[in-house]
């Protein structure tokens, strides 16, 4: 293992150092490890919370600032954050407006969401919502799966929930654009290589040369199946077509396509599958109305990447092209 | 009354399934690392690390105490999935614990079961899933057995620990429908679980520090 570490065990708060350090305008508060807004709360505004497992940067810190995310709970590595970060969380963003959870669909996430909501509510009486994101089509039977994993949708969910909250939306409202956007939108990953989480030392699955894990999380959990490598135009048939087959995408005001980079494939690869997977859209008769491409939802040291489509109408398009100010995304403004 | 599970023999229990986890840290992780996200053993070691700190402020409380403030604990410190699962399994024991100074052996099987059914309704698991409850269903329903049969508990908490082992070695062949494994389909079958693994101590722990 060769990282940039000083010891495994100490990895999240030494980053939550460096986050201090670089962003004046996030605060971040170390025993909870909790990273929010410095103005938060914003009276009136519904607060949103989100976090999981560190490791996925710049998920969820990094969208930490207005119009996304009020604060966000850093796990250790791939471990969801505990009740008690996200109390304090909810605490400290409750403007008097309530508090939207947005939750990946793991299990540790969705139970330690669920404590923690009814936690906050008993002692301090605010409203929370949660919406649990749930867009990876990689999870077939959901039936007999602890049902579909919350991937790349998330981030698209933050920025246009946090768009909502801004313009002074209720909770209620807020929650629904969240909801409408997870049920517009559909996820597929894969791995050229495992990461090693640093507690682990090694990597955590064993990819030979020559072979790409298809179907993948966003924990170095092995995918649904395992393929020899293929070219990028091969790639991208194996990612866009479970998620077309998946959801209509075509007509309305088009898609978002967002293709993400796992954390250790660079932006010439991921530019080299975007052509190919904007090239088989088109074929598909499935307009790309905004596109985002970079790692933004990642998997420590993983090569590989991930695509994300979110059908659009007019109300998604607006609240995604609304101003963002924060780390890891930023325009209008 | 003999056997009385007081607060010195649930601090021992407690001590003994710390020390096993930090002795199988590599091991839970390995085997999470197969299926799932390779942070069972670490986060389980983490959590009873704090436990292990918490009680040393907790001595001569009564067992519910002990095992709420273990409860509250792993909560706070486990995260994921086990946090919230091992969590609810204590808190359960304690509610059902009371405020008794110390468990006869039935009183005990019922405070193991409390803790069974805490976990079943938080994690909506049941057997044949592929996670603790594979392993903690049988050792509960061996406990009550041999203690039905007049067995006492140096003698029944033995016969649950291998109820639990081969709940834990049944999970192999299976295939995951909870959790992260469930993710991996048909290549979740022969790994063991970890989930399965942990409990399996935790019984063990029991049978280690009670059952004397």
């Amino acid at each position: 293992m060769n990282k940039l570490i000083n010891d495994p065990s100490t990895v999240v708060s030494d980053a939550l150092r460096g986050i201090a350090a670089v962003h004046p305008d996030l605060h971040v508060d170390h025993e909870n490890r909790v990273v929010r807004r410095a103005d938060a709360p914003v009276r009136g505004k519904v607060g949103l919370v989100s976090g999981g497992g560190s490791g996925h940067e710049p998920l969820h810190a990094g969208f930490v600032g207005p119009g996304m995310l009020d604060a966000a709970c850093a796990g250790e590595i791939f471990t969801s954050p505990v009740p008690d970060q996200m109390v304090a969380a909810t605490k400290a963003v409750d403007g008097g407006a309530g508090v939207l959870h947005i939750v990946k669909n793991y299990t540790g996430d969705v139970m330690n969401f669920e404590m923690a909501a009814e936690l906050a509510e008993a002692e301090t009486g605010v409203s929370v919502v949660s919406v649990v994101t749930d867009d990876d089509v990689a999870v077939q039977d959901s039936l007999y799966t602890a049902g579909r994993r919350g991937v790349g949708v998330t981030v698209l969910v933050e920025k246009i929930a946090g768009a909502a909250a801004e313009e002074g939306r209720p909770l209620a409202e807020v929650a629904d654009v969240a909801r409408k956007v997870n049920g517009n939108g559909r996820s597929m990953g894969l791995a050229l290589t495992s990461c090693t989480v640093p507690a682990a030392g090694k990597p955590t699955f064993d990819l030979p040369d020559g072979q790409m894990e298809v179907g993948i999380g966003i924990h170095g959990e092995p995918g649904r199946r395992r393929v020899p490598t293929a070219p990028a135009a091969e790639i991208a048939e194996m990612l866009v077509q479970p998620i077309l087959a998946d959801l209509d995408f075509t007509g309305g005001d088009g898609v978002i396509a967002f293709v993400n980079g796992m954390g250790a494939t660079p932006l010439i690869e991921l530019y080299v599958m975007y052509q190919e997977i904007a090239a088989l859209l088109s074929k598909a008769g499935v307009s790309i109305a905004r596109s985002l491409v970079g790692p933004y939802i990642t998997s420590l040291d993983m090569a590989g990447c991930s695509v994300t489509l979110v059908r659009a109408d007019d109300e998604i398009l607006r609240l995604w092209d609304a101003p963002v100010q924060t780390p890891a995304l930023r325009w209008g403004r | 009354m003999t056997h009385s599970v007081d607060a010195a023999a649930v601090t021992a229990w407690l001590r003994e399934f710390a020390r096993l986890v930090a002795e199988n840290k590599g091991l839970l992780t390995e085997l999470d690392s197969a299926i799932g996200d390779a942070d069972h053993g670490t986060n389980m070691d983490r959590g009873m690390t704090a436990v292990l700190a918490a009680l040393d402020g907790e001595a001569g409380k009564s067992p519910a105490a002990l095992l709420k403030r273990t409860g509250m604990t792993l909560v706070s410190t486990v995260g994921g999935a086990s946090g919230p699962l091992y969590g609810t399994a204590f808190l359960r024991m304690a509610a059902a614990a009371g405020d008794a100074d110390g468990l006869d052996a039935g009183s005990f099987a019922k405070v193991l079961r409390a803790g069974l059914d805490g976990v079943v309704a938080r994690g909506k698991a049941e057997v044949g899933d592929k996670t603790m409850v594979d392993a903690l269903t049988p050792a509960v329903d061996a406990l009550d057995a041999a203690l039905a049969g007049g067995q006492p508990l140096g003698e029944a908490l033995p016969a649950a620990v291998r109820a639990a082992e081969q709940g834990r070695e049944a999970t192999i062949p299976l295939v995951a429908r909870k959790g992260r494994a469930s993710y991996l389909g048909e290549r979740s079958a022969g790994h063991q679980d970890p989930g399965a693994t942990s409990v399996t101590m935790l019984v063990a722990a029991a049978a280690k520090a009670l059952g004397a």
